[in-house]
């Protein structure tokens, strides 16, 4: 007994040490795994309330970038109205049968308070959380494309798995033809990301564009993500393609929360099939 | 002695909402943001007892990965650096024993101080980027972004300790 108490005295900075340290890389490699850790995340009130306020006076300087983008979508929305009003006038009546009707997607608008893009594994923090119904993993976009999944939430704030992460699995299908693949990072670019498991019949050329697969529960089908920039074909498999982002990563602002109200009918009917 | 402790309290803060708010954010050449936490190392008074060191960094390192999203990669990094700088430092200055009590990081002659920030950048960095990849395929950007970073991050603790620190004769 004295010998340890003799061994803890001498080596009790060596000791300190080593207890600090497997405490570190224990947080580092539950923030690897795909459930980040609860307390260590920029979610929480001390964290997300300074960049709340350092993002309210940097928003001044992209101001005008954010008006050009949302005028943007105002003018695809209203084209979209327009012809789809066209198809109206060719029928004959139309009638809404209300029974059947059921939303699925409801989008909350939120703002991005902290961006990161430059690390391997990135991750944002949005000004929205738990108090708005965010909730995990709900699907984050913009008008340009896909930007994210929620991984954390505290009462006021939520931490996005960017898709800028080496975690970040995307589903995603080629617009032209129904072949799925899956939307990875390699860390190098922030604005080129990779496909991978795209089947080899699968006729791809550089310049295709690249939409979500609409497979998970996460993302509604047909959110555009990138166009392909170039690609390799070796041993009969496609290899390495790069895709370039519609969205630019570095320069984000306001974005959009996909609640799906179908997310946990279709998950229970998945989980039925698993144990059959 | 209480001037030292809150001097060190103003610091400790600083550093945590410099390197949060402003150095995580240069993004230099499109992705190098200097780790200038470390500079805490640096600067924290060298002393028999070494094991606030060591805790003082561990909270700053958790306090910049909360930040930062990172885990704890930060925190084993900089705790690593803790760890090493006294025998870095004896090592540097080449010799075992020194007057702790006087000691100050600024009457060291600006070629060695220069290396002894080197080293534990270095040290601190290549830790960061090794957590971070968590993949010996990836040595290559691991050992690319260890450099690059390591090069930005020593000038400006470099010539930021030259500037805000007094001299003591």
């Amino acid at each position: 007994m004295q010998q340890l108490f003799y061994f803890i005295q001498k080596f009790r900075y060596f000791l300190l040490f080593l207890v600090l340290e497997i405490i570190a890389l224990t947080l580092t490699i539950k923030n690897h795994s795909y459930q980040q850790s609860k307390f260590i995340n920029s979610a929480n009130f001390i964290s997300g309330g300074i960049y709340n306020q350092v993002s309210s006076i940097s928003d001044f300087l992209n101001l005008k970038s954010e008006n050009k983008r949302l005028s943007e979508e105002n003018i695809r929305l209203k084209n979209w109205i327009e012809e789809n009003k066209q198809i109206d006038i060719n029928k004959i009546s139309t009638h809404i049968d209300t029974s059947k009707y059921h939303q699925k997607y409801q989008y909350i608008s939120a703002k991005i308070i902290n961006n990161n893009y430059s690390k391997r594994n990135n991750f944002l923090t949005l000004n929205k959380g738990a108090k708005q119904n965010l909730k995990i993993d709900l699907g984050v976009i913009n008008n340009k494309g896909v930007i994210g999944v929620i991984k954390n939430i505290s009462k006021n704030y939520a931490t996005v798995l960017s898709i800028l992460n080496s975690n970040s699995r995307i589903n995603v299908r080629l617009k032209k033809s129904f072949h799925y693949g899956t939307l990875v990072w390699n860390g190098k670019d922030y604005n080129v990301a990779q496909i991978t498991d795209i089947p080899r019949q699968a006729i791809i050329k550089v310049g295709d564009t690249i939409i979500t697969g609409g497979k998970s529960a996460i993302f509604p089908e047909g959110i555009n993500i990138g166009v392909i920039k170039d690609f390799k074909f070796e041993k009969n498999q496609y290899k390495e393609i790069n895709i370039s982002l519609f969205n630019d990563m570095s320069a984000l602002s306001y974005v959009q929360v996909i609640i799906n109200y179908q997310k946990n009918e279709q998950k229970a009917l998945e989980q039925n099939n698993l144990y059959e | 002695m209480s001037k030292l402790i809150f001097r060190n309290i103003v610091r400790f803060i600083l550093l945590v909402l410099f390197q949060v708010l402003v150095f995580n954010h240069i993004n230099l050449f499109g992705y190098i943001n200097p780790f200038i936490y470390i500079s805490w190392v640096f600067l924290f008074p060298v002393r028999k007892s070494k094991s606030l060191l060591l805790l003082t960094s561990f909270f700053l390192g958790i306090l910049i990965d909360t930040f930062s999203d990172t885990g704890g990669i930060h925190t084993a990094a900089i705790l690593t650096t803790a760890y090493f700088r006294l025998p870095i430092l004896e090592m540097v200055m080449r010799k075992k024993d020194f007057d702790y009590v006087l000691f100050n990081i600024r009457n060291l002659a600006l070629n060695k101080l220069f290396l002894f920030i080197s080293i534990l950048t270095f040290l601190d960095t290549f830790v960061v980027f090794l957590l971070d990849y968590f993949n010996f395929s990836d040595i290559g950007s691991i050992i690319s972004n260890t450099i690059l970073t390591s090069i930005f991050t020593i000038l400006i603790s470099f010539f930021g300790i030259l500037l805000f620190t007094k001299k003591h004769k």
